[in-house]
């Protein structure tokens, strides 16, 4: 099946970007493709590539950017959304792309079910 | 492609968090796709459509107008959860946009013929 998500909520503050990971890790161990993570609200601190947590801590944005290369999935951030909070091309994490809103309604009707993390 | 059918729900309370404003600029883009859009208000996000609301005292914009304005994007499926407006003292005249209040039965059935449900 072909699924996209959408993270609503930044890392280590809020459970909804690691279950977002986990199910994403799920559907591609499962055979099915993840077209597509679009990160709004503050869910585009998941992109910044300053993100640095302590050694025993998992690293939410390094695990984002293995994902994207090694399952070729789309990680797009809101321009705006990020704009708002600082999160410009100069401090985005490999694997990641910023660009409009658009791209979520694209993923929605692309792909066969879309599925929202967040508050 | 046929468009899709796309359901916003707003789930929280228009400031206090930036929650509101951001799936209302969700809305105008899906309504920019030329998708049929849907847009319902529960919980506490049947206050984001209350009339009269002051921003200036915490310095952040009032977005109401845009409500008003949805028409306008031909976005004219508004829809009110009629228990989370009981539960507040809200009525359809306390609200800036014509709605429809529906109860949780029917407004379950209408999130059932969806094809996306985004909420916020």
């Amino acid at each position: 099946m072909k699924i996209s998500v959408l993270v609503n909520e930044g890392p280590y503050q809020h459970q909804a970007s690691d279950s977002a990971y986990l199910f994403c890790a799920a559907a591609l161990a499962k055979g099915h493709e993840v077209q597509r993570v679009f990160f709004y609200n503050d869910g585009v601190n998941n992109a910044t590539k300053y993100t640095e947590p302590p050694q025993d801590d998992r690293n939410i944005v390094a695990r984002w950017t293995k994902m994207a290369e090694d399952h070729k999935v789309d990680m797009v951030v809101c321009v705006a959304a990020g704009l708002r909070r600082g999160l410009k091309e100069e401090v985005l994490a490999p694997g990641f792309r910023i660009s409009g809103l658009g791209q979520l309604i694209d993923a929605g009707i692309k792909s066969e079910r879309l599925v929202v993390f967040g508050d | 492609m046929a468009a899709k059918k796309f359901m916003l729900v707003n789930r929280k309370a228009p400031y206090g968090t930036v929650y509101a404003l951001e799936s209302l600029e969700v809305v105008l883009i899906t309504a920019a796709f030329e998708q049929d859009v849907s847009v319902v208000f529960v919980d506490d996000g049947v206050y984001q459509l209350k009339k009269g609301m002051q921003t200036k005292a915490i310095a952040t914009k009032n977005f109401s107008p845009t409500y008003r304005a949805l028409e306008d994007y031909d976005i004219d499926k508004l829809y009110v959860e009629a228990e989370s407006m009981a539960a507040r003292g809200l009525s359809a005249d306390d609200l800036v946009a014509p709605v429809q209040v529906v109860d949780s039965a029917t407004l379950a059935g209408l999130m059932e013929q969806q094809d996306v449900v985004l909420s916020f």
